[in-house]
């Protein structure tokens, strides 16, 4: 299998979908010729022509509707919004429209074929505006899927089953990995599943859970962990939402001790939604208070960054905290 | 208010009826068209704008370099748009507020902004008045009426016509000019602030500078209209198109629109024709998407060799002049760059400040238990252990992450 990076990943999984189905569209600002400004749709346009793939306007809301109106026509069409900082002007097309298509209507029409792709995160400088992780805001709105992959095998494999999947995907790329991520990837097609997380580590004394770019970071804090013969299990959770209760509330049954990580702030991010359902269903196995890694409360910083970021650190202090309550 | 007037027969208008032509005065040789209708401009006056221009050039040239040489995380030229920029910024009273979008540094130098304050805010240190949050470039300064700019594009644009009809409502006799991009054009946000404008009369100048690309986009496939100028028309609007890297008339039409605004209360679209020389950020690449055969044509129009030649005819400029604020300021920029540098990072305080008025009592408690976490692993954290025992992380001097 050959290694290839996260951006090359994606780069194969829209080449896939493309070559295999007429009806699916590749657009967004600067992905025509281009081909994105981190290249995620390189090639793309030659090979499929310019009315598949194409630069838009520079103007979300119309991105995002037009691909509404594509999807409820029968294309499948997978839009890029360059950052997933610069989504909020698509916000209403994407909370109002796309989640309350099909409900709306009595199936009448949906919007099931649409995906959305968009880099998120922090850790490179980015300041404010390049680095947010807004997956909270989306996941509280019922009729979205919101997928995360960590790695090039899951960000293909996953990519192509957002693509396919009925119902309307937001899949937020970690812009930290896409050079940096690499690894061993089939070239031909494969899915992976949307709506289950995966136990990337069994473990018997705490359980580790994240999803995206801070599945890395979990590792690192997790491999300081073992050294003090702590044993950790690590779950992807991969989809946001609808989110994987069963995979979770399994692993805290076993080992009583749960600790969550995420970028985007503390407060109403999606942490406080698993913990609270996770104390819902395992309360009396409970040996220790559910604890979150996050970002503060604050709007991200740039200088400051390695100081507000949830890094490893961080979560090795939360495992060591959790096992010695 | 909607014409009234009826026709029998199924008329359309197309879109392409009429076309809006380019004011310009002064040509590339430095010598005015014939007939061209200029400004008053007095030597002070021109020489200022000039400086400005020059300084900006000079500043951009000397900060891609050290963004090159990984002093800085990221870096925004205004390359080739100094006349339009500076020269709109030179015919507004100084006390009119500018609402940037994120290239228009030149009219943040000609308002007087010092290369100290530029510095401090490239290199995000304790003097920023940003306090190291935002990235590079992203300038603000109160005392020169120049908002803090954000990265989200034209977002700045409806705030300016709320900010211009606060003006008009406080009677200073003020106005508000807003500068954006033909990409940014596009978004929601430029059609909603025309529009409010138009509406409730309010003294704003939209300045869109045209320079042919948002980033790798060229602006025909920006939109199929001939350029944005024609948009105001819809919106009953003033509207001048105007040859951006022609500082005569860029002066001239802003002033004008100026006193459209500030007098009979009426907003106005300003569209200069220019070019993007340089990259869109230091992390873009061009050649994957124009010709240097294009970008040199539009080298040869570069703004600032066109006023030095007209400044020269005037009898108010010279080699020796060019030659020696040329090494004035290629020296202050060192010098000052040499200082920001050197200066430490805000305090790991400022992290929780400004999320609201007053630190909330919960985020209090996040600063306390981080402080905490960074004197425990201090190697990790310089910049934070510094600003908790400045005896630590001095080492740390690299702008960026890992």
């Amino acid at each position: 299998m050959p290694t290839i990076n996260m951006l090359q990943a994606i780069n194969q999984a829209l080449d896939i979908a493309m070559a295999e189905d007429d009806n699916v569209l590749c657009f967004g600002e600067d992905v025509g010729g281009f081909g994105g400004v981190f290249r995620a749709t390189s090639h793309l346009q030659e090979k499929y022509g310019k009315a598949r793939c194409f630069n838009t306007p520079l103007v979300e809301q119309g991105i995002i509707g037009f691909a509404n109106g594509l999807a409820a026509q029968g294309s499948v069409p997978v839009a890029e919004i360059q950052f997933a900082d610069y989504i909020f002007p698509a916000f209403d097309q994407i909370v109002n429209e796309t989640a309350k298509f099909r409900f709306r209507s009595g199936d009448l029409f949906n919007v099931g074929g649409m995906t959305i792709r968009t880099p998120y995160g922090g850790g490179i400088s980015g300041g404010l505006y390049h680095s947010q992780s807004p997956e909270a805001y989306f996941a509280h709105t019922p009729g979205l899927k919101i997928v995360v992959p960590r790695n090039p095998y899951e960000a293909k494999g996953l990519l192509l089953a957002a693509i396919r999947d009925p119902d309307p995907v937001l899949f937020f790329e970690p812009k930290r990995l896409y050079r940096a991520s690499t690894g061993d990837v089939p070239e031909g097609d494969y899915q992976l599943p949307i709506g289950e997380a995966e136990v990337i580590k069994e473990g018997a004394d705490v359980t580790v859970l994240g999803w995206g770019a801070q599945m890395e970071v979990i590792e690192r804090a997790v491999e300081m962990a073992e050294k003090e013969g702590i044993s950790c299990e690590v779950i992807d959770l991969r989809t946001i939402l609808p989110w994987d209760e069963d995979t979770v509330v399994e692993s805290v049954l076993k080992t009583g001790r749960l600790v969550i990580t995420h970028e985007a702030p503390r407060t109403g991010g999606f942490a406080g939604e698993i913990a609270a359902t996770i104390q819902e269903r395992c309360f009396l196995y409970l040996e220790s208070p559910i604890r979150r890694v996050t970002g503060l409360d604050t709007p991200f910083p740039l200088i400051l960054e390695k100081e507000y970021l949830p890094d490893h650190l961080k979560i090795y202090e939360a495992i060591t905290a959790s096992l010695h309550y | 208010m909607t014409t009234t007037a009826q026709t029998h027969s199924p008329d359309f208008l197309a879109g392409d009826e009429y076309s809006i032509a380019t004011y310009a005065v002064l040509s590339q040789d430095g010598t005015l068209y014939d007939g061209a209708e200029g400004p008053a401009l007095e030597r002070d006056q021109a020489l200022r704008i000039y400086r400005a221009m020059l300084a900006t050039r000079v500043l951009d040239e000397r900060m891609l370099a050290a963004q090159r040489q990984g002093r800085l995380s990221f870096y925004m030229q205004c390359t080739g748009e100094e006349a339009a920029v500076i020269g709109s910024a030179a015919a507004l009273d100084d006390a009119d507020m500018i609402m940037a979008q994120y290239r228009e540094q030149g009219a943040l130098m000609y308002r007087g902004f010092s290369f100290d304050e530029f510095m401090n805010q490239l290199f995000g240190n304790e003097l920023d008045y940003g306090k190291g949050r935002q990235m590079p470039i992203h300038y603000g300064s109160r005392k020169l009426h120049y908002m803090t700019i954000s990265s989200p594009l034209a977002t700045q644009i409806p705030q300016a016509t709320g900010f211009a009809y606060g003006q008009k409502l406080a009677g200073d006799g003020l106005c508000t000019i807003v500068y954006f991009g033909e990409g940014a054009a596009s978004e929601g946000d430029f059609h909603a602030a025309l529009n409010m404008a138009a509406v409730h009369e309010a003294p704003v100048i939209f300045f869109c500078r045209n320079n042919g690309y948002a980033i790798s986009t060229p602006s025909v496939e920006q939109f199929a209209a001939d350029g944005v100028a024609p948009r105001a028309l819809g919106y009953r609007m003033h509207v001048i198109r105007v040859d951006g890297n022609d500082v005569l008339a860029v002066y001239r039409a802003t002033e004008l629109a100026r006193k459209i605004a500030v007098e009979d209360n009426k907003p106005v679209l300003i569209e200069a024709m220019t070019y993007r020389l340089a990259a869109h950020s230091s992390s873009d690449d061009p050649s994957g998407y124009r010709s240097r055969k294009e970008e040199d044509a539009w080298r040869a129009k570069d703004p600032i060799r066109r006023m030095q030649l007209w400044l020269e005819a005037q009898g108010w400029w010279d080699e020796e002049q060019e030659k020696a604020l040329q090494d004035e300021l290629r020296r202050e920029v060192l010098d000052t760059m040499k200082r920001a540098e050197k200066r430490p990072p805000p305090p790991i305080d400022s992290m929780v400040t400004d999320v609201y008025a007053d630190v909330t009592p919960a985020l209090q408690r996040q600063l306390d238990e981080l402080k905490r976490h960074v004197r425990r692993y201090p190697d990790a954290y310089p910049r934070g252990a510094r600003s908790l025992d400045p005896a630590l992380g001095q080492d740390d001097d690299s702008q960026g992450g890992d």
